[in-house]
């Protein structure tokens, strides 16, 4: 604000005496210097404060946990302890012996496929639940009771009935992460306004036309609310269920270390889990926000 | 027997909680082939669930409606809808939202570039053609009621029903749009039927106007004709006595023999 303010003002000053080319030069000139250092603002408001606290709370912890009898690894321990799992995180010694970047691709591997599913099957039946006041008052209240069941109580049943591992851990990303998709997407099919609802009858869209022209780009904010609520809970549930189902992912991994008091490891396994799980949240975030572009405002 | 359009005896009555509400009572009307007719009334007189019964998307309690000597029950795009907020999807270009109705409407009659072609064509009847790559955001309340009547002009439909299209517009471009419907209208000779609360734009537009009683159970009061020849032109009824007669009969009807009652909602 205070830039093109400060650059109109210049402008004015510059034109009133007499009009000349000069008055552009100088515009001109000011503009970048003045952006350039409002950048540098913006980086440092948006940076130094977290930095900052970052290195306070490394502090303290290191102070906490240099004393004697002290549980937990201090930083510097875990730095020199973990060094290799910090600074290498792709190498590959043996099946077992593998950076932390492979497992959590292992794991992301999972969350892709039981989170896919989640979404297709979450955005059709949540469609159906929206549409039809029926399917609603059927099967409302199942979804409602459903959906509070916590992650891990599915495994053991999953593992009986698929009797091996990786398809009981992507079952339960699937049973997870689905409800808030079911439940966003049919809020979001209910809230439709009915002009559009109107339009497409006017046009006679069959329900197939509807639910593609109509249905999914209208109800696309809500959709992307509960499949980024989806995304970070499939993300949770994968590291409990890898601690129980074993294997290569990221969750065997810490489960693994405790049983052989690797701590330090597996506060690198946390920081990895923690960078990894706000990545996936900040990617669904931009594809919704590429996607709903021009949605929400009208 | 052979009118274009046909509204037959129509009542409707809501049933909400028990409460039994009749809303239209006996509505009889008939309308010629390119006549531009208006209904005119008092707010929740019902003129806009008569509208919505001539389109379909109301069903009649009693009565029908009959396009052609067909009796039509359903929503379809021979009676395509200008609704008075636009409802553009906006998700879709200006284009788009026109493309979809045309490739909607001509599927299987029509060749990729005929549609391109009939989509630029009614963008055009409305000015909107330097505008097809602007989302509904980004373009003015004036423009998109535009785009609203490029749409639903592309349906190519027997009747065009505008429900109080220009209301949520301010005066100038409510008079800038008028004109482009009365000049649409003098090109393609549609068969308009518009709601409005507005008695100059109702005596502007039509060659007839269709006066309300006030609900509960509204019906027809009266019909005016007004016997103005076409193209007219806006200034020069200004002082035009046909047109303050028209003007004033309407007046009469609305504001001494139909007084709207705040009570009577």
């Amino acid at each position: 604000m205070t830039a093109t303010a400060r650059k109109a003002e210049t402008e004015a000053i510059a034109v009133s005496p007499d009009r000349t080319g000069t008055v552009v030069h100088l515009a001109r000139r000011a503009t970048p210097k003045i952006d350039l250092k409002r950048a540098g603002a913006d980086i440092l408001r948006n940076v130094l404060p977290p930095l900052v606290v970052t290195l306070v709370v490394l502090a303290i912890w290191q102070i906490a946990c240099s004393q004697p009898g002290a549980t937990l690894p201090s930083p510097s321990q875990v730095w020199s302890d973990s060094y290799d799992l910090i600074a290498y995180p792709f190498f590959e010694y043996g099946s077992q012996d593998i950076g932390l970047a492979w497992r959590v691709l292992t794991s992301l591997e999972r969350v892709a496929i039981g989170f896919g599913l989640a979404a297709i099957v979450g955005v059709f039946l949540g469609a159906v639940v929206g549409q039809s006041i029926w399917a609603m008052r059927g099967l409302d209240p199942i979804f409602q009771i459903l959906r509070t069941v916590p992650p891990l109580a599915w495994l053991p049943l999953s593992l009986a009935a698929f009797q091996d591992s990786n398809p009981s851990a992507i079952f339960v990303i699937f049973i997870t992460s689905i409800w808030p998709v079911i439940i966003n997407t049919a809020v979001g099919v209910r809230n439709i306004p009915d002009d559009y609802r109107n339009i497409a009858r006017v046009l006679r869209l069959n329900p197939l036309e509807f639910f593609v022209r109509i249905m999914v780009p209208a109800a696309a904010p809500y959709i992307f609310t509960g499949l980024r609520i989806g995304v970070g809970l499939s993300w949770l549930a994968i590291v409990a269920a890898e601690m129980l189902t074993g294997g290569v992912g990221i969750g065997f991994f810490i489960w693994d270390a405790w049983n052989s008091s690797r701590l330090s490891d597996i506060i690198v396994a946390l920081a990895y889990i923690g960078v990894t799980g706000f990545v996936l949240d900040k990617l669904v975030a931009l594809l919704g926000s590429v996607v709903t572009r021009g949605t929400t405002k009208n | 027997m052979s009118s274009y359009l046909r509204i037959d005896h129509i009542d409707k009555s809501f049933e909400r909680g028990g409460v039994h509400t009749e809303v239209l009572k006996d509505i009889t009307l008939t309308i010629d082939k390119g006549e531009f007719v208006s209904i005119i009334g008092h707010s929740g007189c019902g003129k806009s669930t008569l509208l919505n019964l001539i389109a379909g998307l109301t069903r009649v309690s009693a009565g029908a409606v009959l396009l052609e000597n067909l009796e039509v029950n359903a929503p379809g795009p021979d009676r395509a809808v200008v609704f008075q907020n636009h409802s553009l999807l906006p998700w879709l270009t200006v284009y788009e939202n026109v493309n979809l109705a045309v490739s909607k409407v001509f599927s299987g009659r029509k060749t990729k570039a005929e549609k391109h072609d009939w989509v630029m064509h009614n963008l055009d009847l409305v000015q909107m053609a330097h505008a097809k790559d602007k989302r509904p955001a980004e373009i003015s309340g004036g423009m998109k009621q535009r785009v609203g009547i490029a749409r639903a002009l592309s349906m190519e439909p027997k009747v065009l029903l505008l429900d109080e299209p220009f209301g949520a517009l301010d005066a100038l471009t409510r008079a800038h749009l008028q004109d482009a419907v009365m000049e649409i209208h003098g090109r393609l000779g549609n068969t308009m039927i518009m709601i409005t609360h507005d008695v100059d734009e109702a005596v502007l537009l039509s060659d007839r106007i269709v006066m309300m009683t006030n609900g509960p159970a509204a019906r027809i009061g009266e019909i005016l004709e007004v016997p103005i020849a076409r193209p007219r032109n806006r200034i020069e009824l200004a002082s035009d006595r046909t047109y303050l007669k028209c003007r004033e009969a309407v007046l009469k009807f609305l504001y001494e023999r139909h007084r709207f009652v705040e009570a009577a909602e």
